[in-house]
């Protein structure tokens, strides 16, 4: 099987580089146009998974992207690439079947954390388990903001939502921990403040072979932040500055108590479900000397 | 008693904290998430002793309330459109348990495309669940509505689930003056929940929700939560009544407005009717011999009570705020059979108004109003017709055209 990304990490990313003229390449819609809440953290991932986009100079005919239902859905209308908006927690099974009808696109999985892990928690882990070559890209922004921020499976045990007035009684998810546990080969975890790095892993994540899941801390100050005594996007922002450190071997389970530990999380490559998907068809026709399976559309590229 | 302004959403609320729910699962869903945000600030505050726990999806929060229920306890849930048919197969299930928990459905159209406003398709689409329904107007009925509702399902002769239906924004962010009764007073309507034929006990082991093989015993159990769905009419009255005698106001299975010397009706659900009732009193005011029946109740369907107020009408028209593709109104149809079946021959007249929230001014109305008449004259039941003008399907096809250039 080919890959579109054929030539990875060629150009480094350049942090600097010109938002209208990223906007232009990888983009559908004037920035202006965004309607993102102001300071709200999505536009900062965006713009991040734009430069990864131009880091991997992807080809965007090529790219496929599954949304279900958040503040991020819009995102995927903002990109210039294909984009079905799907129902409530609904992307990674919509990300699997676009992918084995397809296996030469490469396929974005935008999800949010009530998507991914409540709702849609049954589609992600399964995803991750067959290793099929979809990238989920998960924005945490500590519960539903769509609806007007109720705790989730992401929402700070102790926080203050909208149905916890008086403190979030359960505890949350660890993701990666999570998408490790479900046989994810790739995860990663960065926040918007972190937009370099994050761009470095974003684009790490969509040129993996196989399942790769990004958890992007992506601040909401107007309904977690507000309740919880960060009510600007600089708040959260330092927020994240002060508490994340950085993943690297020699790093002591206290130090990483109550932080974001970032970083690629967990690397381990095993065959990929498209793949292994095609080496049985590809048996089973020679059992049946060549005659015995119907074509499907893989693009040529099987 | 106490009167106060309050949202269809709030007063849904309200009518879960009278009730003294002890158990809510829940999950947000626009446009309903106001009834949970409320219920959980109530109980984690102490106002309401129940409690309340944010579950993963619909299908889990259904799970869970069937399942509470089964052990006894009084469980009010809420969700809307989606969240609605994400808990389809469950809907089945508690309704097959025969347990009697209360889910409000703040109705919104469904997906594709996605919309936020209100039409009908969601709780229709579960019309056959084995759930009540109760259909809403007012912010004072969603209330009733859910004291009712209680009633209704915890009675051991019906011992079904009840859904009561309100219209998403129209009606779920509309404030209206509504009267709170006083908590001893709902406390006589409504006595705390006596489980009696519920079995289901930790210390007595008793398999539960079992298999039946072969069709003679699953047709007996359907047909029996059949029957004590039809029976639930008579119920409903006479909780109705009592609830008339002690807080003063009524509730019939149909509200009819203006049909005592009607040749004319109008037929609709929900909070879109009271824009048929403004209608109605201008069409009279223009000499029109018209009226409206809505029902409250829609499962059990009032046939009998359908057929006395239409039956002997010149010419009705159907207004569904709902499509059923390939079909057109689902009520239309039901209420088609009901006149059918009972020999009564009035026109139907079909007209498929309000998805998305789509609104239905008055003039559309008198247009209905004529071309009912004309088909009674003509005496042919017309085709069903969508409400829509040029100016609209003008402006959708230029954003077609924009949405297509770029």
């Amino acid at each position: 099987m080919s890959t579109v990304i054929a030539t990875q990490a060629v150009a480094k990313p350049n942090p600097m580089a010109n938002l209208d003229e990223l906007v232009e390449q990888y983009g559908r819609v004037p920035a202006e146009h965004f309607r993102y809440c102001p300071g709200c953290g999505l536009g900062m991932a965006q713009s991040a998974l734009m430069r990864a986009f131009q880091r991997l100079q992807i080809d965007m005919s090529q790219v496929a992207g599954a949304g279900g239902s958040g503040c991020y859905s819009i995102m995927g209308h903002y990109l210039n690439m294909g984009v079905l908006h799907g129902g409530h927690g609904r992307g990674a099974a919509m990300a699997t079947g676009m992918k084995l009808a397809n296996p030469h696109l490469t396929v974005v999985n935008l999800q949010g954390d009530g998507d991914s892990l409540s709702i849609g928690g049954n589609h992600t882990i399964h995803a991750a388990r067959r290793n099929i070559d979809v990238t989920v890209v998960m924005f945490n922004n500590f519960g539903y903001g769509d609806t007007g921020g109720q705790y989730g499976a992401t929402t700070p045990k102790g926080s203050f939502t909208e149905t916890s007035p008086y403190g979030m009684p359960e505890e949350p998810f660890d993701a990666c921990k999570l998408m490790i546990g479900a046989g994810a080969t790739f995860v990663a975890r960065s926040t918007v403040y972190h937009a370099v790095h994050l761009t470095k892993v974003l684009a790490e994540a969509i040129a993996w072979k196989g399942f790769s899941f990004v958890e992007v801390m992506q601040h909401c100050h107007v309904l977690w932040g507000k309740r919880n005594g960060m009510p600007k996007a600089t708040d959260m922002l330092n927020y994240y500055r002060d508490n994340s450190v950085f993943s690297t071997p020699n790093l002591k389970r206290e130090e990483q108590e109550g932080k974001f530990v970032l970083g690629v999380l967990h690397k381990q490559a095993r065959p990929e479900f498209t793949e292994e998907y095609a080496k049985i068809r590809k048996l089973a026709a020679a059992r049946a000397g060549g005659q015995g399976l119907s074509p499907l559309n893989t693009g040529g590229a099987v | 008693m106490t009167r106060t302004l309050l949202t269809g959403n709030a007063a849904a609320a309200w009518g879960a904290r009278l009730a003294e729910a002890d158990y809510v699962p829940a999950f947000p869903i626009t446009p309903q998430t106001e009834i949970i945000e409320l219920l959980a600030e109530w109980m984690q505050r102490g106002a309401m002793a129940g409690r309340i726990v944010m579950l993963e999806s619909e299908h889990s929060m259904l799970t869970a309330a069937g399942a509470a229920a089964a052990t006894g306890v009084r469980v009010f849930t809420a969700t809307s459109s989606q969240g609605l048919l994400y808990a389809m197969e469950m809907l089945y299930t508690v309704a097959g348990w025969r347990v009697p928990l209360v889910l409000v459905n703040v109705s919104r159209g469904l997906a594709a495309p996605i919309t936020l406003e209100p039409d009908h398709n969601d709780v229709l689409a579960v019309r056959d669940s084995g759930f009540l329904q109760f259909h809403c107007a007012t912010c004072q009925e969603a209330l009733d509505g859910v004291l009712l509702a209680y009633r209704l399902a915890e009675d051991a002769r019906v011992r079904l689930p009840v859904m009561v239906n309100m219209d998403g924004f129209y009606l779920s962010f509309t404030r209206e003056p509504v009267r709170l009764p006083e908590p001893e007073q709902v406390r006589r309507f409504l006595p705390p929940f006596d489980p009696e034929t519920l079995y289901f006990r930790a210390g007595a082991p008793r398999s539960q929700g079992v298999a039946v093989l072969g069709g003679a015993q699953y047709s007996y159990f359907r047909y029996e939560a059949h029957l004590a769905s039809l029976g639930a009419l008579r119920v409903f009255e006479e909780a109705a009544a009592e609830f008339a005698r002690l807080f003063g106001r009524s509730y019939a299975p149909l509200e009819t407005f203006h049909t005592a010397d009607a040749e004319f009706a109008f037929v609709m659900l929900g909070a879109f009717a009271t824009k048929a009732k403004q209608a109605v009193l201008r069409l009279r005011e223009a000499g029109w011999r018209i009226g409206l029946v809505r029902p409250r109740l829609l499962r059990p369907f009032p046939a009998q009570a359908l057929v006395e107020a239409l039956g002997g009408l010149r010419g009705i028209a159907v207004i569904d705020q709902n499509l059923s593709t390939g079909m057109g109104g689902v009520l239309c149809s039901e209420i088609g059979a009901a006149l059918l079946r009972a020999g009564a021959r009035p026109v139907v007249a079909g007209y498929v108004g309000g998805l998305g929230g789509r609104d239905i001014p008055v003039e559309e109305f008198f247009e209905m109003a004529r071309e009912t008449k004309a088909a009674a004259e003509a005496g042919r039941c017309p085709p069903t017709r969508l409400l829509y003008t040029e100016e609209e399907l003008r402006q959708t096809r230029a954003l077609q055209a924009i949405a297509m250039a770029e």
